[in-house]
């Protein structure tokens, strides 16, 4: 059971992995493209990042919780 | 049938049971390994160094203050039972000695790993005992919960669980007293509230005596800052003409976590967590949804429970998507802000470890200088890391915050 926790666990963190890095290149491509706008994008990078990672963190906050229960 | 009272006591004693640990206190591969520190060199031979617990010791809260492990600086414990009333006494009663394990009893509370705990056993002399060093043993019972027992007199007497949120609420599990301690995170927090004020007062004093004059000395360090918040946080995400009512709150978070999160990262000087504490990062995620939810305008409550534009059978669907939304929202805050920070801290700690680990615990001298040479360049490189996590963190807690609050207060006419 622990062990699938963990999988779990890894699991998560390997689609947050994933989607942040696709916003982080996603963004980079922007403002390569658009240098004016590097400020806009970059908030809206950092902000569209942190929602991915909530949605990991609640994974691994379930995982933590099962482990202890 | 709960009662207001019933509700209300548990709420008040989460908001101010500030004395409590990182999370992931208990996991479950700890509890397997019995041999803990405590009792090993209880037995006088060399401790297995046990990292995991090494670690989780040094994130989590402490009732004494400890820098380099032979400064140790008490701090005052204001401890209530109802069985025994108010104690007010200052943490150096306890004498604490190796591992922050108190050698003294003092009115039943003991000591142990830094943490104060509670005797169980009324029986347990009830004032000043001499209980001597290595007078403590951790135990699994069979809830695969740690139990912590006192040796006193060839007695064994079990400790309450410690104050702690995870293990208090989550594990089902309350202490017999509330614990309203000025611990070393509480006092953290104070010093750093006390110095933003002093660098924050001494810029404003130089605002008003130097007005249409370029900024000088602490004003040209927080003024970027300040005018980087104001302009890309607060009024992208709030509008130009309603962003002042909020700019405090906005400033006072970003400040105050950042002021903190600097302050964990100064090594030796106690290695205080406290944003990455989960009640802390708490509290301040229930000001947000406080202030986000009593701002909240028409539109913003009609978009939750009916939204507009969708068929009707979706819409109460949206409605509870929307309505769990609302509450993940800032335990994601919350979350987010404390598992970056513990991690970070843990991992300096783990490549700290790496020394302990390759010199098996003081026993090879060669194995603890490999250790080291990959441990410091480690170390080094985690901490940058870690300053730019500081600065990453602090604003993101603040951006969220900023466009929760402009979704809420949008009335839609733009």
């Amino acid at each position: 059971m622990t062990s699938l926790i963990a999988i779990g666990a890894g699991l998560a963190v390997i689609g947050a992995g994933i989607g942040i890095g696709l916003i982080g290149g996603k963004a980079m491509d922007g403002i390569a493209r658009q240098p004016e706008a590097a400020g806009d994008i970059r908030s809206g990078m950092i902000l569209m990042a942190a929602f991915v990672e909530g949605a990991a963190l609640i994974a691994i906050l379930l995982s933590i919780f099962m482990l202890q229960g | 049938m709960l009662s207001h009272r019933h509700l209300i006591v548990p709420l008040i004693a989460v908001l101010f049971s500030l004395p409590l640990s990182g999370w992931a206190q208990h996991e479950s591969e700890e509890h397997q390994e019995e041999s803990s520190h405590a009792e090993a060199t209880h037995e006088g031979g060399h401790a297995a160094f046990d990292p995991t617990a090494t670690a989780l010791h040094h994130i989590s809260d402490a009732n004494v203050f400890t820098i380099l492990d032979f400064i140790r600086i008490p701090l005052p414990m204001i401890l209530y039972s109802k069985d025994e009333g108010l104690d007010i006494f200052s943490s150096g009663k306890f004498h604490p000695g190796e591992h922050d394990n108190g050698e003294y009893a003092y009115h039943r509370y003991v000591l142990f790993e830094g943490n104060v705990h509670r005797i169980k056993d009324p029986s347990f002399p009830n004032d000043l005992v001499e209980i001597g060093p290595h007078s403590f043993s951790e135990h699994i019972d069979d809830q695969n919960d740690e139990v912590v027992y006192l040796n006193y007199e060839g007695t064994e007497y079990q400790l309450d669980p410690r104050t702690t949120l995870d293990n208090g609420m989550f594990g089902g599990k309350f202490t017999s007293f509330y614990d309203f301690s000025i611990t070393k995170n509480v006092l953290s927090m104070m010093l750093v509230a006390m110095l933003l004020f002093w660098l924050f007062r001494k810029a404003a004093l130089a605002y008003s005596r130097r007005s249409g004059m370029a900024p000088s000395g602490v004003q040209s360090w927080l003024e970027p800052v300040f005018t980087f918040i104001r302009d890309e946080v607060a009024i992208p995400f709030i509008g130009r003409d309603r962003y002042l009512k909020y700019l405090p709150l906005l400033m006072s978070l970003f400040f105050f976590i950042l002021g903190l999160n600097l302050f964990g990262q100064i090594p030796f000087l106690g290695g205080t967590n406290v944003t990455g504490n989960l009640t802390v990062t708490g509290i301040l995620a229930i000001l947000v949804f406080l202030v986000v939810s009593f701002s909240g305008k028409k539109h913003y409550w009609q978009h939750i429970f009916w939204m507009p534009g969708v068929p009707v059978f979706v819409k109460p669907l949206l409605a509870f998507v929307e309505f769990l939304g609302v509450f993940i929202k800032p335990i994601t805050l919350m979350l987010r802000l404390a598992g970056n920070i513990v991690s970070g801290h843990i991992a300096i700690l783990s490549f700290i470890g790496l020394i302990f680990i390759f010199g098996k615990a003081g026993e090879s001298l060669g194995g603890s200088v490999v250790g080291t040479l990959m441990s410091v360049p480690l170390t080094m490189f985690m901490m940058a890391i870690e300053l730019i996590v500081a600065f990453v963190q602090a604003f993101v807690f603040t951006i969220l915050t900023a466009s929760y609050i402009g979704a809420a207060i949008d009335d839609g006419h733009h």
